[in-house]
């Protein structure tokens, strides 16, 4: 039987989590409204259309075109490198918590954390 | 309607889906999708998109509090992250085999009952005098959450069950490209027996992950557009964390009857769209 981790352990652990997980959340809404707001400038009186799927251009689809558009300065562009950030997020909280856990000591959780993270990343790849 | 008037209406019912979502663990798309396909008539595959952000926003936004606060089991919420996700890449590759409508429409009847059984009290506190689950035990499930009256241990129970559950929770939103935070809420409530806040803290830390993990094929669809994506993220961002800070406050029974009464929207949801094919 081995000696589980201390209540004091446990809630250091998520105070670094939670204060990783806000800071991400944060800086993902930050470019996301940097980005709207130059959206709004430019086409907010036009009339948006979305009842035909055309889909995205292809440079807001990937990685590489997302943050070309964004460093061009386009509105869309910006808020799509917004949207990466915020899906990077629960990637992320895996991570820490991986990290969290092996602060701990704890193995099992080590293992779990890294396999989710990286089931995560395969299915993230496509 | 122009884009500036169009974006504020959609970041207002975002910031209602943001704050029911993190309250229920039930994530925000079951309110952004209707909206944005029955209100503004949006191509589904637009609405989609938008709702899985919203799915990754209340997670998000909510998660920080809740881990802080001690409320998320991680180790509950990891360990069946795995069961969720394994479920949710076969579910994908099964899209063109199984009847999709079908199975939308009995999981959408499966909700309506599940509403009714989560209605039903429980005694929380009972869980914490039962002998440990040995497997329980064994993977230090065991863990305590907030009230009012100070820290409250709790004992987990069912891990096989749950387990299962999870993973079935994993292929059903591989399959219709829905989130599951409704099984993973009953699955954690009803068959581990873990306290309603933390099965709700919980599926919400864990709804996050399964949607970020099927982000990358929808963006690279080009299912998610910056227009409509950029107020349903802030609104729902805001709404989370406003509601995240509700949940410490809330009443356990009041948080199950909201959680019953929004599931049997979703089942509703998911019996129209079933029934007329769409979605």
């Amino acid at each position: 039987m081995t000696t589980g981790p201390t209540r004091e352990q446990d809630t250091r652990v998520q105070q670094a989590v939670g204060n990783l997980l806000r800071a991400g959340v944060l800086l993902a809404a930050l470019v996301v409204l940097a980005g709207g707001v130059l959206f709004l400038l430019r086409h907010g009186g036009s009339v948006p259309d979305y009842r035909v799927f055309r889909g995205e251009p292809m440079d807001l689809r990937g990685f590489t075109g997302i943050v070309r558009d964004a460093f061009a300065g386009s509105g869309r562009g910006i808020i799509q490198l917004g949207l990466l950030i915020l899906v990077a997020t629960p990637v992320a909280r895996v991570a820490f918590t991986a990290v969290a856990f092996a602060f701990e000591r704890d193995r099992t959780y080590v293992l779990v954390a890294l396999l989710v993270l990286s089931l995560l990343l395969k299915s993230l790849a496509g | 309607m122009n884009t500036l008037a169009f974006s504020a209406t959609i970041a207002a019912a975002s910031f209602c889906a943001g704050f029911l979502g993190s309250l229920t663990g039930l994530g925000g798309g079951f309110i952004v999708t209707p909206v944005l396909t029955l209100v503004f008539a949006a191509d589904i595959r637009y609405a989609i998109g938008a709702s899985l952000i919203s799915i990754i926003a209340t997670s998000s936004g909510a998660a920080a509090a809740y881990v802080k606060e001690g409320f998320t089991n991680l180790r509950v919420g990891m360990l069946l992250e795995i069961a969720t996700v394994v479920g949710a890449l076969l579910g994908a590759s099964l899209v063109a085999v199984f009847p999709a409508r079908t199975i939308t429409v009995i999981f959408g009847l499966v909700l309506l009952v599940s509403a009714y059984l989560t209605t039903r009290p429980r005694a929380e506190h009972l869980t914490a005098a039962l002998p440990p689950d040995p497997l329980a035990g064994r993977l230090r499930l065991d863990s305590e959450y907030p009230t009012p009256d100070g820290p409250r241990r709790y004992r987990v129970r069912h891990v096989p069950g749950g387990f299962a559950l999870m993973w079935l929770a994993g292929v059903l939103s591989g399959l219709l490209g829905i989130g599951s935070g409704a099984v993973k809420v009953l699955a954690m409530d009803q068959v581990m027996y873990l306290p309603f806040k933390v099965s709700t803290a919980t599926s919400n830390f864990m709804i996050g992950v399964t949607a970020a993990a099927s982000a990358g094929v929808y963006l690279r669809h080009g299912y998610v557009d910056p227009g409509l994506a950029m107020p349903v993220m802030l609104g729902v961002l805001a709404g989370s964390m406003v509601g995240a800070r509700l949940l410490f406050k809330a009443q356990t029974a009041r948080l199950r009857l909201l959680f019953a009464g929004v599931i049997v929207l979703i089942g509703l949801e998911m019996i129209y769209h079933g029934a007329l094919g769409r979605g």
